[in-house]
Order: structure tokens, then C-alpha cells, then sequence
């Protein structure tokens, strides 16, 4: 337990930039892009002012961001950088190239819409569909845990038995740009949570004969993919062991996946990030009513935790999912999708119904919220076991 | 039963360049001073200088989990006189709320722009005293000098230790005067 907390106001963005700087990674490469160019403006600050070691790589792509960020992780340095929307699809090409070299690179996403039409607000689609890119990916709900997430996500990807970068995300504006109490750690804290500096066993170095990328046909290239995937469910149990140790350390509970008012619930509400937020205010409202309702918050997005996610959702009737993302012509929204995977032939799980919402910043308001949840209620009463719908626009 | 949290919704209506986001944060600072929870943000669109624009600050002496933009203000407080023609500064205001307007005429002819609407509405000379003080039509901090003292949602030490620490120096200093001083002449 830490001894006397310091509370600090300080928005997403800037929550961020002073986890980094307590992390003080080798190297930042980054350009900036809406909503996360606070992140970077403020570390380029610490970088000129002498506060942190960091070698700061202003660039002039995010392709060639992530790109710096492979070849300096390649060296075995430790590396961080941030982006948003355009700029992340611009990465994803790179995406891949630091999965698949093993680079534990972490990234922090401003979640924004994509264009077009051009949008600058708030909605996870960017970051969602970067699923199959064989990195951990966890959401953020507050300024909070875009700080706590910082930091575990270097813990996380550097693990020996996971070597994959990993992303987390803080929607747009909404997060990013809203102040709020955010308890900070010391140095020493962080320090004790993570090495130093990164553990490495190969590293790009002119005085040692390896080759790094090269070209692998069908002989090998299978096998590496599948190392991946192992890689990837070793995440699962190293961000429960982290998350375990990051709350004995901070005083401050966290878990892959967060349950609110579940014990005794007929009904839930499944999301993440700020609409996990609006869910639990939902949830009181209609506690006050004598609604026998609870919500879970999905943190860790991939690996996705289908076990948790089953047990948590195990004996309710019906759920509803809110999602801030946009997909078109999917059998559901795209988290809806993983947890009907997730339930498929196991007995006692709730009917799903999925919502796509709140995209390019689009509120959906707490009275809207209770609208959805009677929507879901009714569905259920008939009958219907999966429905996904379009809320919170104009008809 | 878990008892729900007391949330004030704050609003502030300004115009682009006139601090209003500034102004949004500092309150929601001084309020994390005293241990209160908030969330405080600006509406961000296409601001330019002088064009409409707002910012908010959700308060509770609680935790809360709400993420939405504000709708519903319970207070209001409007940094700029000409935005009373212009724009609608009372939408949304909830019944019996406050409105605080940076206005130096007669209190009379203030409330007649709000005919109809049910909230305690407030003036103080924010630009005279923002000019006299602090030598420039900057009258954000002042706007909350007023708010905070017919609302009592933050202390005035408060807001004075987090104006101080945003603004160092003499700038700092003239804005306490500022403050203090609408404090005295809300009325």
C-alpha cells in the first residue's frame, strides 16, 4: 500500500504524459494528431526541460512513428508513443511488424472517429478494429486509469512470457480533455513495479551477427504466427498477475474485467471505456427504482477474457451492450460479436443486445440509456436471444 | 440502497478568448483542493475569438461515474454581457437554478431578459472590475469570484490557491484582488 496518496487535477492526455514521465522510456516517436496531442506536447516539455532521458523523435508520418518505434525497440529500448483515429490507421501497416518482431511497444490511443465525414470526437472504432494486429489492448474508463494504464501496459508487454506491444485507450475529448482527481504514484512506486529498464534476450546490436526480419515463406512462417498467439494467451494470465499487483501497490483496485451491482442482478449493461462510466450511473438510477440491474466494464479488450466475461454474466437474463463503434453489415456491434463467441452452447447466459452508439462524439444521455435497457428487457420477454440496433440518432 | 451522488452541473457561457475553459478547470481544481470529485471540460467545436462558445464543470462532494456532456446546468454563469442578445444562455437551466451574469447595469433591467424563468439570478460588474483590477476585459476568474459566493461550491481560499498557482506573479495576484472583490459585490 502506498502511504499518503497525492491527488492531482489533471486531464486524460496530461494523466498520460505524467505516467510516461515517471516510466521515462529510452525513446518517444510521435506526431501529433486530435485528441492526443496533448500526450506528446507535454512529454516534448519534460524531454526539453531536462526531466526525463528520453530521446524524443519527432517524425513526419504516424507510419513512420510506428516505424521509429520498431527499429529503437529493436535495439532493446524501451518505447512509447501515442496516436488517434487517422493516425492510427496510418500504423497499421507497422502494426503488424512490431507484433510480429516481438516489439513491446506501448501506444496510447485518444480513441476518435474515423473520417469521413472528418470528425474529431470521441469513438472506439479505431482502436477496436486493430484486434487481429496481435496486441494486448485495454480501455480506460477516466484520467485515472489512463494513468494506472500507462504504466501497466509497459509491465504487461515486457513480460517475458508476452514480448507484444500493447495499446490502451481514453476516449476523445470526453477523456482526454476532461479534468478530473487523479491520484498519482511516486517514482519509486513505478520503479518497483517495473524494472529500469527492459529485460532483453535478443537486441539489435552492431556488435552481434543477427538478423532481424527476415523474409519467412511457408516453411516458418506459420510457426512464428502461432508463437504469437501463445504470446498472447500468456497475456491473459500476466495482466491479471499485474492488475493483482498493481492494486496491492496503488491501493487501488483493478481487473481485466470490472463488475458493478452483478451479485444479485437479472440485467446488465456490458461496455468499456467512458460509456462503462454512464452504465454505472444507469445502474443507480434504476437501482433507485427497484430494477435489479448491474454493469460490467470490459478493461482488457485482447486477449479477450471470455472465461471472466461467462462466470460475470452467468445467470443474468439479458444484457445490454453498449458500443461505441461503428460497423457495418456484422452480425452485431463488434464487442457484442467476441461475447457471443464468448457464450456460444454454454447454458444459463443472457440474451444479448447490442447497441451501436455515441459515435463521433454523439452523447448518449442517461435518460437515453434506461430507454435501451427497457428495449433489451422487452426483447428478452419475447423472446429474442441476439439483437442489435442503432441508437441515439435521427430517423 | 445506495444513495445517489449530489451532482452540480456548472455551465459557463462565454466567447472565444475570454478564459471560459480556463475558468471551467480552475473551479474544478479548487474543488479537487478540498477532496471533491469532478469532472470539468470544454465543448470543443469550431471556436474562434469572440464567437459563442461553453465549458463545464460537474461537481460532487462524492465519487461519480457519469461521462456525459452537460445539459441540464443547475448553475450558469455568463462571462460575457452581449451573449444575453445572442445566445440562450438559460437553456436547459433546471428550475430553481442560478444564473451569475457579468452585467454592470441596474439589477432590474437584468432580470427582465430572464421573464419566465424560475432561477436566482445574480450580477456582478465582471468587466469593470476585471479592467479595473487586472487592466484587461478578462473577466473569468472574476465570474467565479461571484459564483462561488452565492453558491458555495468551492471556498474562496481555494480558488485563490489554484489562481495563484495557474497564474505566478503579479498577474496572479491582481486576479485575487479581482476575485475578492466580486466576491463582495455579487449581488
Amino acid at each position: 500500500m502506498s502511504g499518503v496518496r497525492q491527488v492531482v487535477g489533471m486531464t486524460g492526455d496530461e494523466a498520460v504524459a505524467h505516467a510516461v514521465k515517471l516510466v521515462n522510456p529510452d525513446v518517444v516517436a510521435a506526431y501529433p494528431i486530435t485528441p492526443q496531442t496533448i500526450i506528446v506536447e507535454r512529454y516534448s516539455d519534460f524531454v526539453n526541460n531536462g526531466e526525463v532521458d528520453t530521446s524524443f523523435i519527432s517524425v513526419e508520418s504516424e507510419h513512420s512513428a510506428m516505424s521509429a518505434c520498431v527499429g529503437a525497440s529493436l535495439t532493446g529500448a524501451r518505447v512509447f508513443t501515442a496516436t488517434a483515429s487517422a493516425g492510427l490507421a496510418l500504423m497499421y501497416e507497422i502494426l503488424y511488424v512490431a507484433s510480429g518482431m516481438r516489439c513491446p511497444i506501448v501506444l496510447a490511443v485518444a480513441n476518435r472517429a474515423f473520417s469521413a465525414p472528418i470528425n474529431i470526437h470521441g469513438e472506439c472504432t479505431d482502436q477496436l478494429v486493430c484486434r487481429d494486429a496481435s496486441w494486448v489492448s485495454l480501455f480506460g474508463e477516466s484520467a485515472q486509469e489512463a494513468y494506472d494504464e500507462t504504466i501497466l501496459s509497459f509491465k504487461i508487454a515486457e513480460h517475458p512470457d508476452v514480448m507484444l506491444p500493447a495499446m490502451f485507450g481514453i476516449e476523445g475529448f470526453i477523456v482526454t480533455h476532461a479534468l478530473e482527481r487523479v491520484e498519482t504514484l511516486s517514482k519509486q512506486q513505478v520503479e518497483d513495479f517495473i524494472p529500469a529498464s527492459r529485460m532483453v534476450r535478443d537486441r539489435f546490436c552492431p556488435d552481434e551477427n543477427k538478423t532481424f526480419g527476415s523474409l519467412v515463406l511457408q516453411d516458418y512462417y506459420m510457426e512464428i504466427k502461432r508463437q504469437q498467439e501463445e504470446a498472447m494467451q500468456n497475456a491473459y494470465k500476466v495482466t491479471k498477475d499485474a492488475m493483482q499487483e498493481f492494486s496491492e501497490m496503488s491501493g487501488r483496485k483493478m481487473e481485466i474485467i470490472e463488475k458493478y451491482q452483478l451479485e444479485d442482478a437479472d440485467y446488465a449493461f456490458v461496455s468499456y471505456g467512458a460509456t462503462a462510466g454512464n452504465a454505472k450511473a444507469v445502474v443507480d438510477r434504476l437501482r433507485a427504482k427497484g430494477e435489479k440491474v448491474g454493469a460490467l466494464k470490459i478493461r482488457l479488450f485482447r486477449p479477450f477474457p471470455s472465461l471472466d466475461i461467462f462466470q460475470a454474466l452467468s445467470g443474468i437474463k439479458a444484457a445490454t451492450i453498449l458500443d461505441r463503434s461503428a460497423t457495418f453489415g456484422s452480425p452485431g456491434t463488434i464487442v457484442q460479436t467476441d461475447i457471443a463467441s464468448a457464450l456460444y452452447g454454454k447454458e444459463n447466459v443472457p440474451s444479448l443486445h447490442g447497441y451501436i452508439n455515441g459515435l463521433g462524439g454523439r452523447v448518449l444521455t442517461l435518460p437515453e440509456i434506461e430507454e435501451v435497457y427497457e428495449i433489451s428487457k422487452e426483447y428478452n420477454n419475447i423472446g429474442m436471444t441476439s439483437t442489435t440496433d442503432w441508437v441515439g440518432y435521427r430517423k | 440502497m445506495k444513495i445517489l451522488a449530489e451532482i452540480t452541473d456548472v455551465r459557463i457561457n462565454g466567447r472565444g478568448g475570454q478564459g471560459a475553459v480556463t475558468a471551467s478547470r480552475l473551479l474544478a481544481e479548487a474543488a479537487i483542493l478540498e477532496g471533491q470529485y469532478v469532472h470539468a471540460f470544454p465543448n470543443f467545436g469550431p471556436e474562434r475569438a469572440g464567437a459563442p462558445v461553453t465549458s463545464f464543470a460537474r461537481i460532487s462532494p462524492e465519487p461519480f461515474y457519469e461521462k456525459t456532456e452537460v445539459y441540464e446546468p443547475h448553475i450558469v454563469v455568463v462571462i460575457d454581457p452581449t451573449l444575453l442578445d445572442d445566445v440562450p444562455v438559460v437553456e436547459g437551466l433546471r428550475d430553481g437554478g442560478t444564473i451569475v451574469v457579468n452585467y454592470d447595469g441596474e439589477k432590474d433591467s437584468l432580470v427582465k431578459y430572464f421573464e419566465g424563468v424560475h432561477a436566482n439570478i445574480y450580477k456582478v460588474a465582471g468587466s469593470i472590475i476585471a479592467t479595473e483590477e487586472i487592466g484587461r476585459n478578462v473577466p473569468n476568474l472574476v465570474m467565479l469570484g461571484a459564483l462561488i459566493k452565492v453558491t458555495k461550491l468551492v471556498k474562496v481560499e481555494s480558488l485563490i490557491k489554484v489562481t495563484l498557482n495557474r497564474f505566478k506573479g503579479v498577474l496572479g495576484e491582481k486576479n485575487v484582488v479581482a476575485i475578492n472583490r466580486a466576491f463582495e459585490e455579487v449581488e
